[in-house]
């Protein structure tokens, strides 16, 4: 059979543009332009969520205000996932050169990079890059800055929202929502706030054109994404992949031979059984990622891995809203209690019920998709679970 | 609020709202309740207990009804199959966290959260009970006030409390995830920390976890000690809530069955607060003509604006943010601290009581009492002055606890001597009060005549505005105060700390300036006192007003220099205001404290 | 060790005294002192005009904002997934025995403090750990000790 996965070297390539002139470039064109350009690549944000890029530039430049924001949000927590930190490390300016346009296009003058504080280790030679980078915006013109500010250990900081909320100095704990980062985002200010990896994909359809973007993926899923591959796999690393491959595509290009499931999205992710490997697209038509992909072999417990996922959230809740507070201790002692004998089996079915109500009725995106891992891997390795 | 309209459908029923509304506010419109939790009119939305959840067609998400503003077009149903069976989650997953031996607990019947698993058929524990691992604390170190962890559900309604309302934030929320908590600085005592003691947050929390430290107890046993003469006197904003707690609406006036209860309770004998507030005033109003004569006329250096003290939860604020005002602030005692010291001496010489036999206890809207009862100054009677401090609340349960049938009794009047008040002192527990005692006597010691407000009503300094401003012009002074001819007295109100925290910083740059200014800690005064019937909200608090306001005018003598057991204590007792007996008894000193 | 007034106004002239310069105060501190104490606490409450409470209630959100002693060298094994399944357990283990301390404790000359975190982006070549802003992936026994006794050395 034919592998139908496909490289792309779009991301990482270093000699494919020179992002001083892309922004160059894009300061020639009418900001509309450039948006209307990204809309009609069919970018969506690769940080998870999927929300169309374009269009959220498009909200915050409607926006009458004469202060706004572009934040880069460089928060990547999310277990299984690594690609932020190796673009940012590899090719730093083509994320600033997206920011930059994005801020072109919006009317911002300041910028913010929010950068996990695991990733400290790569902050001076960040802060270097971006005053290096600040005064040649001067140069070509664009009254734009960029500063970072780090993390300091909370997931939950990766929420749009949250992310705002540290930047002022604040418990990283979510808003509510509505209204919308592009209406009242950081400071109170409309905000357009994307992944690392969307901005360079914005400064790239800019150089490019979205013929380029579009001409890779699917219908539902344009272009390519930076895929991070771990756990029982020969070739863990990062990859940038076409959009629209099947998990079947992906199992024979990364797995060990014995792979039984994995775990999409990382573990806010949905878990993919080996039946269902065919079947599964990855990509927003199937199940969306922000690029963690880590795989399983026969010699992994499920009960294991569905137990760790559920001690991370635990304890990176921000414990403000009760479905997520609760719902995650609930979940996690559940079924410990069930794998103890001290709940019945069907102990399993309430608490799948309880993962649902989490689903609709958490306050932000966390407590929301706990219930994804918690019902597939329920669903799919139950006697794992229960013996 | 905008004038635009949006139209939505709530349970299929089309209603019109401005925009901005939130769907909470919309389906109240409707007369469909959703329940909440961490949602009270006082605050900012939060958001966060999520148990006002509600579905919007075609949403996949269930929305938060108080976050979640009305939209042109919205069908929002309240009640449905989904709706109820999150609902239900969320309270069986408060009640895990939640320690809930309800019988136990001081709020038994006055609890949200109980309410709502009853009205949500919430019987058994479904899920894992998380609250009996852990180790939670409880903090009694303070007079005022408990704080149980194991019974808090992390509304944050506290949080907002201390911060939006009393600008102290000695509560915050701290960690995360699992170990989020309500925590002081460093998780020290309540006692240790910057703490007013108002009780706010007594007020607004939903369950029991803060609650005011009780002496009912305490007080039980004093009535049942045959060899105590127990006394007790009750505040003014007592009388326009208690009746709250025992089955009447907001705004009841019930001071007559409330005398009549607290004899059938057995105190020996049943006093007024009112009878110091009174005495509050001629004091206080003398304090502040002297020192606007030192000013005036000997050209001496003396504090102005001069700032009320009757308020202790504002005290002890002062004492934390703003050391270097202490000087301003009255040196009055607060009228429940001068009965106290009159209750063992005064009292106790009149009536012939060895004063080590009197338990003095007090009735009052607060919890900062409890506290100011328990500072060392407060023992100018040789003993402690005031021995026991209940809240409104705790008298009400006293009440319930005799088997009173509150509502058929008779009323009473207060017993003699030191039971005798006007309506001055009753409008003590309203925001503005002592401001409007003070200057329908004051300017009548100046001027001979009365104050130039219609039907003595000085409605300039009422009302709910945050910070209220009111100037006097004084004419046609009596020789000896002819130094004030023309003065133009300017005053201002405060209530609720963190509007008086702004005010307090106005006079500390230098931007604004007064003569006299009243601080009370309390939203809307002592009848907004944490000490007073829970719930409490806006409406709530104007009812309470206007009660208080409606007792003033029934009352025969409205202004304090006529209370005729006045003229009778500086006859008898303690000659002339400010004189020496008077500092002895009656005033006191303030303390700074750590501001962080 | 850099008094705390200093390390205040450095991070105040450069980010201002709005609340949005309260975390790089927090990291600055951390970084300096390895954790915040009560007094630190206090210090940053007055600059920024805040209540203790409120700092307290912020700092503790945040796992890398300490608010109990900390040694020189704080080191963090990633405990989530991939570095589990890679052999987190093991590297525990031989620093444990190394130092002679267990996991939330600091060596009796305050040079090492061990803990674990979670997920450090490293999922691809786990185990890993942090000591202090330096990452040390592809971790075995051997190798984490050898890195250990580098740092005991300094």
């Amino acid at each position: 059979m034919e592998n139908k996965l496909k490289k792309v070297d779009l991301i990482f390539c270093k000699t494919c543009q020179d992002d001083i002139e892309v922004v160059k470039k894009a300061l020639k064109r009418n900001p509309d332009d450039i948006i209307n350009e990204i809309i009609d690549s069919g970018l969506k944000g690769r940080g998870g969520a999927g929300f169309p890029t374009g269009l959220k530039w498009k909200f915050a430049k409607a926006q009458p205000s004469d202060i706004k924001y572009v934040v880069c949000n460089a928060d990547e927590g999310e277990p299984g996932t690594f690609k932020d930190r190796e673009i940012l490390d590899q090719v730093p300016t083509k994320v600033l050169a997206g920011m930059a346009i994005c801020a072109y296009c919006i009317g911002a003058k300041e910028g913010f990079i929010y950068l996990r504080a695991e990733y400290n280790f790569m902050l001076n030679k960040l802060n270097q890059i971006v005053e290096e980078f600040n005064s040649k915006m001067k140069e070509v013109g664009l009254n734009f800055e960029i500063q970072i500010r780090s993390g300091a250990g909370a997931y939950v900081c990766g929420e749009e929202s949250a992310l705002f909320e540290s930047i002022e100095g604040k418990r990283g704990e979510p808003r509510n929502k509505p209204p919308f980062p592009t209406v009242v985002g950081l400071f109170g200010k409309p905000t357009v706030i994307n992944n690392v990896e969307t901005f360079v994909y914005t400064a790239m359809i800019n150089h490019l054109g979205a013929q380029r973007f579009k001409e890779l993926g699917t219908q539902d899923s344009r272009g390519s994404k930076v895929f991070s591959v771990s756990g029982d796999t020969p070739k863990a690393g990062i990859y940038e992949l076409e959009l629209g491959m099947t998990v079947e595509d992906f199992v024979k290009e990364f797995g060990d031979g014995d792979t039984k499931a994995v775990q999409v999205g990382g573990a806010s992710g949905h878990c993919v059984p080996r039946k269902k490997f065919e079947n599964t697209i990855i990509g927003f038509e199937g199940i969306p990622t922000g690029g963690s992909m880590m795989l399983f072999n026969s010699s992994r417990s499920m009960y294991n891995v569905l137990k760790d996922y559920l001690e991370f959230f635990t304890e990176e809740s921000c414990g403000q809203c009760t479905p997520c507070r609760v719902g995650c201790q609930q979940l996690l002692k559940g079924i410990e209690a069930v794998k103890r004998g001290e709940r019945p089996a069907s102990y399993l079915e309430e608490l799948k019920k309880l993962a649902q109500t989490m689903r609709i009725a958490a306050k932000c995106g966390l407590g929301q998709s706990v219930a994804n891992p918690f019902i597939s891997i329920v669903d799919n390795f139950k006697e794992e679970i229960i013996y | 609020m905008s004038n635009y309209m949006v139209n939505l459908k709530i349970n299929n029923i089309p209603v019109s709202v401005p925009e901005g509304t939130t769907i909470l506010e919309a389906a109240k419109k409707l007369n469909f309740r959703i329940p909440t939790l961490c949602y009270h009119e006082d605050l900012s939305v939060a958001g966060n207990c999520r148990v006002c959840v509600v579905e919007q067609v075609g949403a996949r998400l269930l929305q938060a009804a108080c976050a979640i503003p009305a939209s042109e077009g919205m069908e929002i149903l309240t009640n449905s199959n989904k709706v109820r069976q999150a609902r239900k989650h969320i309270i069986e997953l408060l009640l895990s966290e939640h320690r809930a031996d309800c019988t136990e607990c001081y709020k038994n019947g006055n609890c949200e959260l109980q309410d709502l698993a009853h009205e949500y058929g919430v019987n058994q524990h479904l899920f894992i009970d998380l609250a009996r691992k852990r180790n939670y604390t409880i903090d009694r170190s303070s007079p005022s006030i408990i704080k149980d962890d194991s019974r808090c559900i992390r509304c944050q309604r506290c949080v907002r409390t201390c911060d939006e309302l009393q600008g102290v934030s000695a509560l915050a929320v701290a960690y995360k995830g699992e170990h989020q908590k309500i925590s002081t600085f460093f998780e020290h005592p309540m006692f240790e920390v910057v703490c007013t003691n108002c009780g706010q947050c007594i007020n607004r929390c939903p369950t029991g976890a803060l609650i005011e430290k009780t002496y009912i107890d305490e007080v039980w046993d004093a009535i049942n000690d045959p060899n105590k003469h127990v006394v007790v006197q009750t505040a003014p904003a007592v009388r326009i809530g208690l009746g709250e707690v025992l089955g009447y609406e907001p705004g009841e006036r019930v001071t007559g069955k409330m005398v009549t209860a607290l004899k059938l309770l057995g105190f020996d004998s049943v006093l007024d607060t009112d009878f110091t507030a009174d005495l509050t005033i001629m004091e206080e109003g003398t304090e502040l003509l002297t020192r606007l004569k030192k000013a005036l006329v000997d050209k001496e250096k003396v504090a102005l604006p001069m700032m009320t003290s009757c308020s202790p939860g504002w005290i002890k604020f002062q004492e934390h943010l703003f050391p270097n005002l202490l000087e301003n602030l009255s040196t009055c005692k607060s009228p429940q601290q001068m009965f106290g010291a009159l209750a063992k001496t005064y009292y106790a010489q009149k009536r012939g009581i060895d004063p080590k036999n009197i338990v003095s206890v007090s009735i009052m809207p607060c919890t900062a009492k409890k506290f100011e009862a328990n500072r060392p100054e407060m023992r100018s009677s040789g003993y402690q002055d005031v021995d026991y401090v209940l809240t409104t609340r705790e008298l009400g349960l006293m009440i319930k606890q005799a088997g009173i049938d509150f509502m058929k009794l008779p009323d009473s009047p207060y017993d003699n001597i030191m039971g005798e008040s006007t309506g001055a002192a009753v409008i003590f527990g309203a925001t503005g009060g002592v401001m409007e005692a003070a200057l329908r006597t004051a300017y009548e010691i100046v001027t001979g005549r009365e104050v130039p407000f219609r039907n003595l009503n000085i409605t300039p300094v009422r009302g709910f505005e945050g910070i209220r401003e009111a100037t006097v012009k004084i004419e046609g002074c009596l020789p000896e105060w002819s130094f004030l001819e023309g003065v133009e007295l300017k005053v201002a109100v405060a209530h609720g700390l963190a509007n008086a925290k702004k005010l307090m910083q106005a006079v500390n740059d230098g931007i604004l300036s007064y003569h006299f200014i009243e601080v009370m800690a309390c939203p809307g005064g002592c009848l907004g006192g944490g000490g007073q019937p829970i719930p409490t909200n806006l409406e709530i608090r104007k009812k309470r007003a206007e009660a208080i306001y409606a007792e003033d005018e029934g009352m025969p003598l409205r202004k304090s220099h006529e209370n005729p057991e006045i003229h009778l204590i500086y006859q008898d007792f303690l000659g002339k205001p400010l004189s020496h007996k008077s500092h002895e008894l009656l005033h006191t000193h303030y303390i700074p404290r750590k501001r962080y | 060790m850099t008094d705390i007034q200093e390390i205040l106004e450095k991070v105040t002239s450069k980010y201002g005294k709005q609340r949005s310069a309260l975390m790089p105060a927090l990291q600055a501190i951390v970084k300096e002192k390895n954790y915040l104490s009560d007094e630190d606490i206090v210090a940053v409450a007055k600059t920024f005009d805040l209540s203790t409470a409120e700092v307290y209630g912020t700092a503790t959100f945040y796992t890398f904002l300490d608010t109990v002693p900390r040694g020189k060298y704080v080191i963090r094994v990633c405990k989530t997934i991939s570095c589990h399944m890679a052999g987190k357990d093991e590297i525990i283990e031989a620093l444990q025995k190394t130092l002679k301390i267990k996991v939330g404790e600091t060596t009796v000359d305050k040079k090492f403090s061990l803990l674990t975190a979670n997920c450090m982006g490293w999922c691809h070549k786990g185990p890993v750990m942090l000591i202090n802003d330096e990452v040390y992936p592809e971790l075995t026994p051997q190798k984490a000790i050898e890195i250990i006794q580098s740092y005991q050395q300094k």
